[in-house]
Parts: C-alpha cells; structure tokens; sequence
C-alpha cells in the first residue's frame, strides 16, 4: 500500500492573493483517515496557516463541508481511500463567498433559513398547563426525514440554479419549511407559503436533483421541494373554488 | 456578504467564483438536467405539429393531403426524428423523478418508489396499446 498521497488545497488570503490558489501537501496515506485528517495532518505539522471549519468529526455538526474532487462533501465522511490516486483536490464549498482558504460566508443561508420559519408557529399557544402537543408515530414519520439536515450548505454546492441565481431561497431553507409545514403540531404553512410562492422561492427549483444526491443526511431536499410545489398548486385550485379556502 | 462586517485590513475581500456558462458540462447528471429541460421543445414542437395537423383535417381532404405531403419531406422526417428521440428522453426522465416528487401513503405508510414509477410505466404501456389498437384495427 502507498505510503502518502498528495492533497490540493485551495488557498485564499485576501492579503496576499487576488484569486484562490492551489497548494500541493503530502500526507500519510491512512486507511482510517479521513479528508478531515489530512487537512488536521497539514495544519498540525505542515503549515499551521491553513484555515477551515470543522468540529464533530462525525456528521452531526455540518461545518466541515467543502468540495472534494469537484463534489460537495461532509470531509470527515470522505475517506481517502475513497478519493482515488490522488492528488485529492480540496476547495471551499462552491457559490458562497470565500473568506479565507477553505471557510465560506454562509450569511446568505442563515438569513433565508430564518426567513421561513422553521419553528412551530401555533394561532394560540395553548397553557403549558395543558401538557404538551402529542403526535402520534406516523405524524411523526410524516417530517422526520426533512428534521434530519444538519444545515451542511452541501445541497447549495450542488445545485446549478443556486450558483446562477443566488437570491434563490435553497434546497435546505425550503426543505425545513416543508419539515415544519408537515409536522401535526404546526399552524404556520399558510405564512411559509406566501413566503415561499414568490418568484425567489420554491418555483425557482427547476428539479435538477442534484441537492439530494449531496445530502449526507438522506433528507431529499428535492423530494421537499417538489411536494410543497404539488401542495401549493392544490391550495392555488382551491382558492378558485366558489367555496374554497382563501 | 454579511451586512455591518466592515472592511479591516486583515479581512479585506471575499471571493466570489463566477458561475461559467459551461457549468452544465461539468457533470453529467447537469448535462442530462438541460438536456431535459431542452426536451420539451420537442414536446411543444409535437403539440404544434398535432394543432396544426387537426386545422388540416377540419379543412377538408386536399388541405390534408398537402399537409401530409410537408410532414413527409426529408427535412420534416428528420426534425421529426429528433424530436421523437428528445420526447422519449423527456418521458423517461421525468417517470424516474415521479417517485420523488409524489408521496403516496397508503395505509400511514410510504408507497414505494418502484410501484409509483411501476405504475407510470404501465399507464405508459397501456394508453400506447390503446391508441395503437384504434390506429390499427381497420
């Protein structure tokens, strides 16, 4: 088996660069080890200026996602057995801002995330007295698959109409909307909906799929997005009805 | 970018990659997502052909015939072709994303996906043998 294998990094220090260069690291070439640790092998005994984002290091946290090999990905999922001869090329995630080497401004998400509303919206809170909402296992099943995102922005590096139109809402905004909206407990989905129904919401969602194949967390984004469009399109028909729901 | 971050020497400016116009030759699950987007020209091109087809028929026997005749010239064929391919295409594609967009429960449980796509394919099978049938029999 090969000893080290060869890591691209793309480098950024506004202070120094114009534009985001590579840098090419050797790195001990270890079965176990993960992208996560060759960029840990690099900043401890390579060079300590390398900048990025990471904590868990076991696909709970969602900061340690960048593009490997062209592909997002969570790097401490991403083994280096998988990543071919190599040299593995290592970028920060694809259409946000990059501040520095490998760590991004994700601003843009966190004020739309917020926007929606993922909460549980209730017309009236009823008295903590009362004990609390109960929800059987199947109106738990309903939304549990969207509730898994861990908000690793890899569904925004993957999808072509985020990169083209940035004010587009995103894959994982709307697909917290939907978790709420489904959830048996929530009286919010008319509010996420006149939020979403405008043009930077879900309509902007061309379904290419690639937000799904991306998620670490099998939540289907794309799923999301496409059934909040058919349950729109079913609220918009009702309306036309003489008798239906405005 | 962040609203109220001032500039400060050591964080001067963010980089912002420009999407290239090549992007969706980059992989080639982009390449099939335009190529599927194109397909419905060639969806709209068969519903033009068809409209324009039945304004013919309602005309009367010699404006049908010439019609038919323009259907039949090599240029005809051959849009006809590509766009037959690009229908096809589009059909496909769009039964395989079917299962994803439409949740059926039965029961409090998730169809699955093979039954929904199963079923598009069927309804596919059985319209097309329909259609054949009152095309064929006299």
């Amino acid at each position: 088996m090969r000893q080290t294998v060869g890591v691209s990094v793309a480098r950024y220090r506004p202070e120094q660069e114009a534009e985001p260069v590579f840098q090419d690291y050797e790195v001990p070439f270890r079965k176990d080890w993960v992208v996560l640790d060759a960029l840990n092998y690099i900043k401890d005994r390579l060079d300590g200026s390398l900048s990025f984002r990471w904590s868990c290091r076991m696909g709970v946290c969602g900061s340690c996602g960048m593009m490997v090999n062209g592909q997002p990905k969570l790097t401490c999922a991403a083994f280096l057995s998988d990543q071919g001869e190599g040299p593995i090329r290592v970028e920060p995630l694809r259409f946000f801002p990059v501040i520095r080497d490998l760590v991004v401004d994700i601003t843009d998400f966190m004020r739309k995330l917020k926007k929606v509303k993922p909460w549980i919206v209730r017309e009236t809170e009823k008295p903590v007295a009362e004990g609390e909402y109960l929800q059987t296992p199947d109106q738990l099943d309903a939304y549990k698959q969207f509730s898994m995102c861990i908000n690793c922005l890899l569904c925004y590096s993957a999808c072509p109409i985020y990169g083209l139109e940035p004010t587009f809402v995103g894959p994982a905004a709307i697909a917290l909307a939907q978790r709420y909206n489904m959830d048996s407990r929530d009286q919010g989905a008319r509010e996420r909906l006149e939020i979403l129904s405008h043009k930077d919401g879900m309509w902007e969602c061309t379904f290419v799929g690639e937000c799904t194949k991306a998620c670490p967390k099998h939540v289907d984004p794309a799923g999301a997005i496409q059934q909040y469009k058919l349950a729109s399109a079913a609220h918009w028909f009702k309306t036309l009805l003489p008798l239906g729901s405005r | 970018m962040s609203a109220g971050v001032g500039y400060t020497p050591y964080h001067p400016r963010w980089y912002r990659r420009r999407v290239s116009v090549w992007w969706w030759m980059e992989s080639r699950s982009y390449t099939g997502f335009v190529l599927r987007e194109i397909s419905s020209v060639a969806v709209a091109f068969f519903a033009v052909v068809l409209i324009a087809l039945l304004r013919a028929l309602a005309r009367g026997p010699e404006a049908y015939a010439r019609f038919a005749a323009a259907l039949a010239s090599p240029l005809m064929l051959a849009a006809s072709l590509v766009a037959f391919l690009f229908v096809l295409f589009h059909a496909v594609t769009w039964f395989h994303l079917a299962p994803t967009a439409m949740v059926v429960r039965v029961r409090g449980k998730r169809v699955p996906d093979a039954v929904i796509l199963g079923s598009n394919y069927l309804a596919w099978i059985v319209l097309t043998a329909a259609v054949a049938f009152i095309l064929l029999r006299g």
